[in-house]
Parts: C-alpha cells; structure tokens; sequence
C-alpha cells in the first residue's frame, strides 16, 4: 500500500476516533453482560481481542475493512435514495416483500457455477425479486385477495423456496458452499473486491437515474392523478423504481442479510422524512443516514467474530430515527412536547392578565394594581396557586409584585398584551352574535381559545367588519386600539385603515 | 443438477419413511399439521382485517421477546416463552400505533421499522448468547422440525404417552384456537367486517383486536421452534387466501383449514425426502403449491372458473357494455 492513501485515511480517523468511542463504550457494556458471568475464564481474552479488532477497524489496516466500510457507505447511498421513494409513496411493505423474494435467487445464483459468484448471485437474486413483485401485482389483479395478504404470501413463499434450495445446496456432496449463508444475516467482513464494483455500478447508476428522472420520480410519488394527466409514463416511472429497488436490495444483500435489507430501505428515509419537507433534503438526510449506519453496524459487527452486521446496521438507523422522533425540529415528540408546555404557559400568563383588566375595570379603572386576595376571590383560586400565577407573570416581565404581596401592578407591556387579549375575546364574540348569528350566551367558550391565537391583521380585518364598535354582546366595552397603544403611529395607523375601508 | 435433484423414487420419497421411522415421522407431520391448523385458523381473520402484515411484524418481533425470557429465567419452559412474546407482540402493536399517531410516519414505514428492529435486536442477542440459550439462527430462520421426534421423555398424562412435548403444547393450542374460533364466532365476525355494527352490538372491537394480537403471539411462539419467525408468516396468510379463492363463506374456509393443514405437512415432508431438504420450509412450498392450484381452478375466484364465467356471459356484456360506459 502506498503510504500516501494511508496519511489520507488517518486524518480524518483522528476525528472519527473520538466520535466512535461512545458505541464503542456502549458495545463494551453490552458484550460485558454475557461475560460477567464467567469473566474470571474468558473475560481478558475477549477484551483484548475486541479491542485489537477495534484498532485493526480503525486504521483500516485490514482491506477486508476497507472493503466492508466502502462497500457500508456504497450501500447507504443506493438504499437511501430509492427508500426515501418507497417510503412516499407508501410501498415500504413492498421493499419488504421484495428484499425477501430475492433468496430463491440467491441460491440459484450460487448453484449456476457452484461458487459465491457475485454477478450470477446478483443476476439470480433481481430477476427473483423482481418475480415476486411481479406475482403480487398479478395476484392482487386477477383476484380479490388484498394486497397486504399478497404481500405476505409472496413474502413468506419465495422465502421459503429458497430456504428450500439452500438447504439443497448444503446437502449437496461437492462444490464450495462457504459463504453462502452470509446472505441471510449479512456479514460485512465477507464484502470482495468484485462485490464493490457492482455496488459502484449499482450506486452511480442509482444515482444518475434519480438525477435524470428526479421530476418524473416526484411527480408520480406525490400525485399520480397529475403526473398521468400530463402525460408521464407512471407505470414506466414505476417499474422503473422496481428495478433499480431490487438491485439496491441485491447489492445489499451481502452485508445486511436478506431478513433486514428491508430496514435499511426503510428507517433511513423515515428518519429523513421526519426531519424535512423538500424530497431533495430527505434524499440527501437518508443517504446520509443510511451510510451513517452501515459505518457503525459494519464496525460493532467486526469487534467479535460470529457477529452478523444486518441486525447491527438495523440498530443503528433505529436508533438514528428514535433520535429524530424525539429531537426533530418540527416533527420531534420532545419539541412539540415543549412547545405546547410553552404555550399553554403563555395562556396561562395571558389568562391572569386579562383578570387583572376584569378587575380593574370592576373597579372604573381606578387605581394602579390588584389586590391578589381579590384576584383569588374572582378566579376561585387559593391564595398560593394565585401567587404563583403571578410569579410566571413577573418572570415573563409582564407585572410585578408589590413586597408584602398583597398588590400585582401590570408593566405598561403587560397592561397591554392584556387589553389586547379582552379586546380579542370581545370582537370575537360580537363577530359570531353579529355575524355567525349564535346567541350570546353562547360564543364565550369559543372566545375563550381564541383570544390567544388572534394576530393584529385578523383583529383589524374584524373590527372593520364589525364597523369598529365599542361594545361587546354583553355590553362590556371593547378596548380601543387608543386605549391599548397610547402612542401617536398606532393611531395614524388606525386612521389609514379606516380611511382605506370606511364607506 | 442431478445432485441437486434426486430422482423420484416412490418407494424411497413415500412408502420407506412410514416403513422404517414410522415413529419419528409422524410426529413431524403432526407438528407441522397443528402448526398450520392454528395458525391458519387465526390467519383467517387476519386477512379479513387486512392486517396479514401486522401478523409479519409480531412473527418477527416475538424472537426479542422468547430470547429475553430465556434469558431472564434461564429455561427453555413454555411459560416464560408465552409470556415473553405476549410482551413482545404487545409492545410491538403500541409501538407502530406511537410512532403512526405521534409522527407523520404511515403505517406501513411504521410496521417496517418496529419489526425489522425488534428482530435485528433479537438476532444480535441470538447471536451473543447462543451457548446459553439453546437458539441459534438456523432455528430462528426455518426451525427445528426435524428435533422434534428427539424431545425425551414424552409427555405423559394419566399414565397415557401422548408424545413429544411441543408435538402436545402445539396440539392443545390448535384445539384451543379452534375452540376459541368457534365460541367467538360472531364476536370475531362482525368486528372483521363491520365495526361499526359491532359496537351498536355491544362487540368491543378494540378488545377482540387486542384479544387476537395476543393469541397471535402465542399461536406464533408455539410453532416457533419448530417453524421459525419468517415461515409462520406463509402459515398465518396462506390458508386464508387458498380458501378465498375456493369459497365465498366464512365458515367453510374455516373448516378448509385443517385439510389444507394436512396436504401441505404431507405433502411438504414428502417433498422434502424426495429433495433432502429443510422440511419447515418444504411444507410451505407445499402450502404456495396448493394455492397455485386455488388460484387456477379455485370455483369462486379461481382463473379458469373466471374465464368460463366470462365465456358464459359473453352475449349480455357486449349488450350491456354501450350502458356501463365501456367501449
């Protein structure tokens, strides 16, 4: 090896060290457990060789590594961009169908020179996927049964064919059957040199068809209704993604295992899906989800020898979409969990605002702050939950609290925000008695919630419609836009608006 | 090629393995026809609620679940497999339900993820406890059929051999899940096609839904070990869909169950002495045989039945057609 390429490798793997020592912790953890038991016997041995394989892993002084990793990130390319299009347009079941109609294949593949010939395999494993795919849609076509079942029955037939065939192949007195079941589970570390250059192939032209046919592949993902009326050939369009489906899941094959190809088709570019809204965002999020994936998996699985790398390429993109389903900005649980926390406060803040302005217009106005007793009173709160009411309000900088606590005074910004939320509650229920013609015993409740959600266009839009009337169904007075902003530009702008809209 | 496929031979396919093994054949067959019976009776109602693939993703995600449980109670009993994949297939039906309701995953990516984790999760810990389990993933992939004539001592009740042990639990679950089919017949009907009906009638429809997941899982973890995860699949769906193509009542694609059951185990042990090769999967095949069968000659949604149908009606279609907007 020239030692140039080995300079390359070890600058970024300085980085890539570093990163990697949590799973490689987290493995530890996990592959301690079964030793603890009996570690006085085997537990040194295992720790040195697991380390040593860490280290051989990370130099990349081993080409078998090399190939694994390469061939890991060639993979997560290819599967993350045809997934991200089985997962919109809702055929994640049938990539999994499809990874698992492959194995008659496999076996045939391997039986037509008796040897682990990649391109016969590769030959074999797509004209079988592409078989079962092709019996589902004849199945679902020519009967009633639904296309799950057929699913499931391709699924499970083709599978079982081909355990058929390998267990054939295992009794059979001749031949090189090494490797063979590498394809079930996948092994990573068996990844040849003529096995990258299909998955090159495959990879670039994956590529290159999604490049060119991007706008076709979109239109006919996302409105096939659209995509037929203006003339594109869906079903073309379609098959087309088949095909280039069933040689991704063939070239996957090798290191993921037939049973898991699917999950790489799949979690990838769910996880992409929850973190963005534009396809070409998710394409490029679950490519590099995918290879993210492949790298960890192929590196946990090369710690111990038995280990197969499907399931461990599985786990890490699992754990990539539980990450994004809790932290994705817009989609995550824990954001929105957050967000709705932070806007129920906000209600709760605007709702002790607004029982400050009821109290005080029961009292003409007069005076600067309310009493907290009687704000409790009014509420039919205690004492303390009022209190810390206020506080959040104090917190918020929308009042303070007078020292022996018995007084709240409102900010000037918080004596605002809550004219504005009565003005809000006011409008809205004279607009439903005066225009939706409910009853004004009725519209409180309605009132109720959208007092915090009404932006100023939407209340200046009602105020002209409701003739910028001052008195609400119940005879309360609205507050005005001059009451609400003492300042000279609210006012010029209220008369702009006026003008423009008056009769 | 020649290896690979032997010459039929009657007397060496059919008539020697009852001649010479008498004893340890039948209770392969018998295996694998209760297998089929059971899960073909459950897999009924599955196909009727479109949710042949939830019965994919618990046949795969009960495997974390039998593991753990071994694991944790460090024996091979029923018991701790029952529950351990009651567990499983529980958390896997709140899991894909979660991530539907609380993302804007589909169904369908969302079944794909639950499953394919579970299982990854599953075979990775098959794979770093195999000294300590008994499991390994020849037996996870396509089972064990062929130990089960080798599980001593037999079971024995009131002084009566009755046979291997999971020859016996398989054969008391086929019972149950018969009885169990028949006793909830209309409960399990009307839920299948109509749930709205069903809750006028006083059926609560999410109870039978979480009642069959569960006897799914156990229905799965019985024929676990000797079928493995991916062929109860075949087992769950093919009956159903066979039936379908034969009958148009309920009742009788019920009772088609255990007939299919005992051509496809008969028949897939025949073939798989005839090949010499894993006899779970070559009652599968055999089961896909008998579908294929179904599927041309099947009198209801059969194709040759259909096209002689077509024939038949011929005059009054293309009299119809002008009407019905074809041309």
């Amino acid at each position: 090896m020239p030692p140039s390429f080995q300079e390359t490798v070890r600058t970024p793997n300085g980085r890539l060290r570093g990163r990697i020592g949590l799973s490689h912790l987290l493995f530890l953890a996990i592959a301690s457990i079964p030793f603890a038991a009996r570690a006085a016997r085997v537990g040194d041995v295992v720790e040195t060789s697991v380390w040593t394989q860490a280290v051989r892993f990370l130099t990349l002084s081993d080409p078998s590594v090399r190939y694994a990793l390469l061939g890991a990130v060639l993979i997560g390319v290819s599967t993350g961009l045809l997934g991200s299009f089985i997962v919109v347009r809702r055929m994640a079941m049938a990539g999994d169908a499809l990874s698992h109609a492959v194995l008659p294949g496999v076996a045939l593949g391997f039986l037509w020179n008796m040897s682990k010939d990649p391109m016969a395999i590769f030959v074999g494993a797509t004209l079988a996927g592409l078989l079962g795919t092709a019996f589902v849609s004849w199945i679902t076509s020519t009967t009633r049964i639904k296309e799950d079942a057929a699913l499931g029955m391709v699924l499970a037939g083709f599978f079982s064919v081909g355990l058929c065939l390998m267990s054939m192949i295992q009794g059979l007195p001749t031949g090189n059957k090494s490797g063979i079941n590498s394809f079930i589970f996948g092994q990573a570390a068996a990844i040849g040199p003529s096995d990258l250059k299909l998955m090159a192939i495959v990879t670039v032209g994956a590529l290159l068809g999604v490049g060119l046919f991007y706008r076709q592949l979109l239109v006919t993902s996302f409105d096939p209704g659209f995509a037929r009326a203006s003339g594109l050939p869906v079903r073309w369009v379609h098959h087309g993604l088949m095909l280039f489906l069933a040689f991704a899941v063939v070239i996957a094959l090798q290191a993921v295992g037939v049973v898991l190809v699917s999950a790489l088709l799949i979690i990838p570019a769910a996880t992409a899906y929850l973190l963005t809204d534009r396809m070409h965002r998710m394409l490029a999020i679950a490519v590099a989800a995918g290879v993210a994936a492949g790298v960890a998996g192929s590196f946990v699985s090369f710690l111990a020898p038995a280990l197969p790398t499907g399931p461990f390429i599985v786990l890490a993109s699992a754990s990539l979409f539980s990450a994004a389903f809790l932290f994705s900005p817009r989609q995550g649980l824990l954001l929105r969990w957050w967000h709705q926390r932070s806007r129920n406060a906000r209600v709760a803040r605007e709702n002790t605002l607004k029982a400050i302005y009821h109290l005080s217009e029961a009292h003409g106005f007069k005076g600067e702050g309310a009493l907290v007793r009687e704000l409790a009173e009014r509420r039919r709160s205690t004492l303390e939950e009022e209190l810390v009411r206020i506080r959040g309000l104090v917190a918020a900088g929308w009042a303070t609290l007078s020292d022996d606590r018995a007084v709240v005074y409102p900010t000037p910004a918080g004596w605002q925000r809550g004219s504005e939320i009565v003005r809000n509650h006011r409008l809205w229920e004279l607009y439903l008695t005066n225009a939706a013609q409910i009853s004004p015993d009725h519209v409180h409740e309605d009132a109720e919630k959208i007092e915090h959600v009404l932006g100023e266009e939407l209340v200046r839009e009602l105020e002209r419609r409701l003739q910028f009337a001052t008195v609400d169904p119940h005879g309360k007075a609205i507050p005005a836009i001059g009451d609400i902003r003492g300042s000279a530009p609210s006012r010029g702008d209220t008369t702009i608006g006026f003008r423009r809209s008056g009769p | 090629m020649n290896e690979l496929i032997p010459d039929f031979d009657f007397q060496r396919v059919v008539v020697a393995p009852w001649a010479s093994d008498f004893q340890g054949n039948i209770w392969v067959v018998l295996m694998g026809f209760f297998a089929i019976t059971a899960c073909g009776l459950v897999g009924q109602y599955l196909v009727l609620r479109r949710m042949a693939l939830v019965g994919d993703a618990i046949s795969h995600s009960v495997l974390p679940g039998i593991v753990i449980a071994f694991l944790l109670l460090k024996s091979r009993s029923s018991g701790a497999m029952f529950v351990g994949a009651l567990f499983a297939a529980v958390l896997t039906t709140v899991l894909i339900e979660f991530i539907q309701k609380k993302s804007r995953v589909k169904q369908d990516a969302a079944i794909g993820i639950v499953f394919t984790s579970l299982f990854a999760l599953g075979v990775i810990m098959v794979s770093l406890f195999t000294s300590q389990i008994d499991l390994d993933l020849d037996c996870v992939l396509h089972g064990e059929i062929v130990n089960v004539p080798l599980e001593f001592p037999f079971v024995q009740v009131a002084g009566l051999t009755l046979g291997p042990s999971s020859v016996v639990r398989m054969a008391a679950v086929s019972l149950i899940t018969a009885v169990l089919v028949m006793g909830f017949y209309r409960q399990l009907l009307v839920s299948s096609f109509d749930p709205g009906l069903a809750g006028s009638l006083g059926v609560n429809a999410s109870v039978v839904h979480y009642a069959l997941m569960g006897w799914l899982s156990v229905v799965v973890v019985s024929c676990f070990d000797s079928v493995g995860a991916i062929l109860v699949v075949a087992m769950l769906i093919l009956p159903a869909t066979t039936a379908s193509m034969v009958t148009d009542r309920l009742p009788w694609a019920l009772a088609s169950v255990p007939l299919q059951a005992l051509l496809s185990a008969l028949g897939g042990f025949h073939l798989a002495t005839w090949l010499n090769c894993a006899i779970a999967p070559a009652m599968v095949v055999a089961s896909c045989g008998l579908f294929a069968l179904a599927w041309i000659f099947g009198p209801v949604d059969g194709q040759w039945a259909k096209r002689r149908r077509r024939r038949a009606n011929a005059l009054p279609d293309a009299v119809l057609d002008p009407f019905l907007g074809k041309s």
